[in-house]
């Protein structure tokens, strides 16, 4: 069993002085998203206060797959190795349509990626290592400080925070709402939270077991020991397996989460020799739905106090850490001045495009798994008998389509191409990792980048690239990379030229890279005036 | 790619009489699986997704 930290209730230093707390950013809630946002703004030197009702981590089931893309992030945030060795590596999932194979997808069938497809970890181990880190850098959640009232104010926000020992006051220039699905800050204000709730039920159960099943997705549409229904099994860290089955909108939830109802029907699914204990259950009823926007005046909101989709597709903690990622980069130049806070529109407008595109895939997977009508389901019966046979039938089951992060392919920081390339890199899009050799050892070449605008030179710019330092050496970090050998810093060497492949640099490129490493412009040559303009843009002063 | 109306069924009465035949002794529910099949089946055969939404709509007028 997973014993939960319990982490220390300090008295805010506010109560004994009668003071308000004066800080750049308050966090409000300390789940995944808001610790992505802490590490975040820590590691940009920007000063807040996070604080959170409770004081341990997150109970039960709750996110456990993390995406690529999320992994890249918590490299850059400095938690990467610690979630990768604590986790449960995976790529391959399988769907079966009864008792037969069905369909199997491969999430990464290429090598050259520091971090795999995906990395399985219970959300309160992942909680456990960025509270670590965030302690690391010298930082620590209020715990057990719950914000009991939110006011906007000309030049901030004002939240009112209880405590055991009373009440005190914060003034922040901006409050990150990271409260969760049932945020309050949310309530507080009164804001309109509006999607679709799905007319189902599912079990959901974490068991500690012994399993010799492999380390992929295993998920099954009316298998022979839960007919009618769909299943799922997947490995998480410490032989914790997360079991899902799919018991209907007419049962009963608290007589369906009883282990008189439950036991049974894992032991059903696991077979009646395998030894098996409950560490969690719950049965739950699945929703899609977001905020109108996500930027109220001087109140933020990110993860799923933002947007909440279903789970088939990992895409909500992945969301959210994405959310926090897109964010705090723009809020660090906006509180120093940098940038116009205008720039913060543009978190607005990314992050309801990913959240759109990821609440589109989640009520589609939703929907086949769940069908609304008869219609509906004929129709995914027949897909699923069909898919047996023909191998077309395969791309439309749908037990959930895995999250990828929102390109972004026009938003109002990148530049358009004004040169072709012929990559699936493209502005707007998260950079694409490469093995780079960096004077002896190799890296990834997505663990240099990122926290700063990044500059990236290909081989046959060469010349450009010191005229390019000399020009932007205090607002942009700039780094060649060479197909020949040499020693110097910030040159990586593509000796696999997986990164002149995957960034289409054979003939030469320049990739103006945003903090959060997204594509912000390229060019084949570009002069310096094209940089200066680009840069501008993206820093949101154009 | 755009939906064909003109006639373009090869010994049409033969197609038809092959499409009701294959609804023989089947209850409405084996019938309406076997509908649902052959859409899938014949939807893959065009694979143009303007011409598949074009034989969507032309199918839901006046229902």
């Amino acid at each position: 069993m997973h014993v939960p930290p319990v982490y220390p209730y300090v008295a805010p230093p506010e109560l004994s002085s009668d003071r308000v707390a004066r800080t750049r950013v308050a966090i409000v809630g300390a789940g995944p998203v808001g610790l992505a946002c802490a590490i975040d703004l820590a590691q940009h030197g920007i000063d807040f206060i996070i604080v959170d009702d409770n004081n341990t981590v997150s109970a039960g089931s709750r996110a456990i797959c993390w995406a690529k893309r999320t992994l890249e992030i918590l490299d850059r945030l400095g938690c990467g190795d610690a979630v990768c060795d604590r986790g449960v590596s995976w790529k391959v999932g399988k769907v079966f349509v009864r008792d037969k194979l069905a369909y199997q997808f491969d999430l990464l069938p290429e090598p050259g990626h520091k971090r795999p497809a995906f990395v399985n970890l219970q959300q309160y181990l992942l909680e456990e290592i960025m509270v670590e880190r965030l302690e690391a850098l010298g930082h620590a959640v209020r715990w057990k400080n719950k914000a009991v009232s939110v006011t906007q104010r000309t030049d901030g926000a004002r939240l009112e925070v209880d405590t055991r020992d009373g009440r005190y006051a914060i003034e922040a220039d901006y409050v990150i709402a990271a409260d969760g699905a049932r945020s309050a800050v949310r309530d507080l204000l009164g804001l309109a939270w509006e999607g679709q709730v799905f007319r189902d039920r599912f079990l959901i159960a974490d068991v500690s077991m012994k399993g010799d099943f492999p380390t992929e997705r295993w998920f099954w549409f009316d298998p022979p020991f839960h007919s009618g229904g769909s299943a799922l099994l997947h490995k998480q860290a410490d032989d914790i397996w997360r079991i899902d089955l799919q018991v209907g909108w007419e049962c009963d939830p608290d007589e369906e989460k009883r282990p008189e109802r439950v036991i049974p029907r894992i032991r059903a699914m696991l077979g009646p020799d395998r030894a098996f204990a409950l560490e969690w259950v719950s049965v739950y009823t699945f929703q899609c739905a977001r905020l109108e926007r996500f930027v109220h005046d001087h109140v933020i909101f990110v993860g799923d106090a933002a947007h909440q989709v279903s789970p088939f597709g990992a895409r909500g903690g992945n969301s959210g850490i994405q959310d926090a990622d897109n964010l705090c980069w723009k809020l660090a130049r906006i509180v120093r001045k940098q940038s116009p806070a205008s720039l913060l529109q543009t978190y607005n407008d990314e992050r309801v495009e990913a959240a759109n595109e990821n609440i589109l895939n989640s009520s589609r997977s939703t929907d086949f798994i769940t069908p609304k009508s008869r219609a509906s389901r004929q129709m995914r019966d027949a897909v699923l008998a069909l898919s047996q046979q023909h191998v077309f039938a395969r791309q439309l089951v749908n037990s959930g389509r895995l999250s990828t992060p929102t390109e972004h392919r026009s938003n109002a920081l990148s530049t358009p191409d004004c040169d072709s390339f012929a990559c699936a890199l493209a502005p707007g899009a998260p950079a694409v990792d490469a093995p780079v050799q960096i004077a002896d050892r190799m890296a990834s070449l997505l663990d240099q980048l990122g926290g700063r605008f990044d500059l990236l030179v290909f081989d046959a710019n060469a010349e450009n690239a010191s005229a390019l330092e000399s020009e932007f050496g205090s607002d942009l970090r700039v780094a060649r990379i060479v197909r020949a050998r040499q020693q110097s810093a910030r040159v990586f060497e593509d000796t696999e030229e997986v990164a002149t492949r995957r960034y289409d640099a054979q003939s030469g490129a320049v990739y103006l890279l945003r903090p959060d490493q997204h594509v912000a412009a390229r060019w084949r040559a570009p002069s310096i005036g094209d940089v200066r303009s680009a840069l501008k843009c993206a820093q949101g002063m154009r | 790619m755009t939906l064909e109306s003109e006639a373009k069924i090869q010994q049409p009465d033969d197609f038809y009489q092959a499409l009701i035949d294959a609804h023989a002794g089947l209850t409405d529910e084996q019938s309406a699986a076997l509908n649902a099949r052959l859409v899938l089946l014949l939807a893959n055969q065009i694979g143009d997704l303007t011409t598949l939404r074009q034989a969507i709509s032309a199918a839901r007028v006046s229902i």
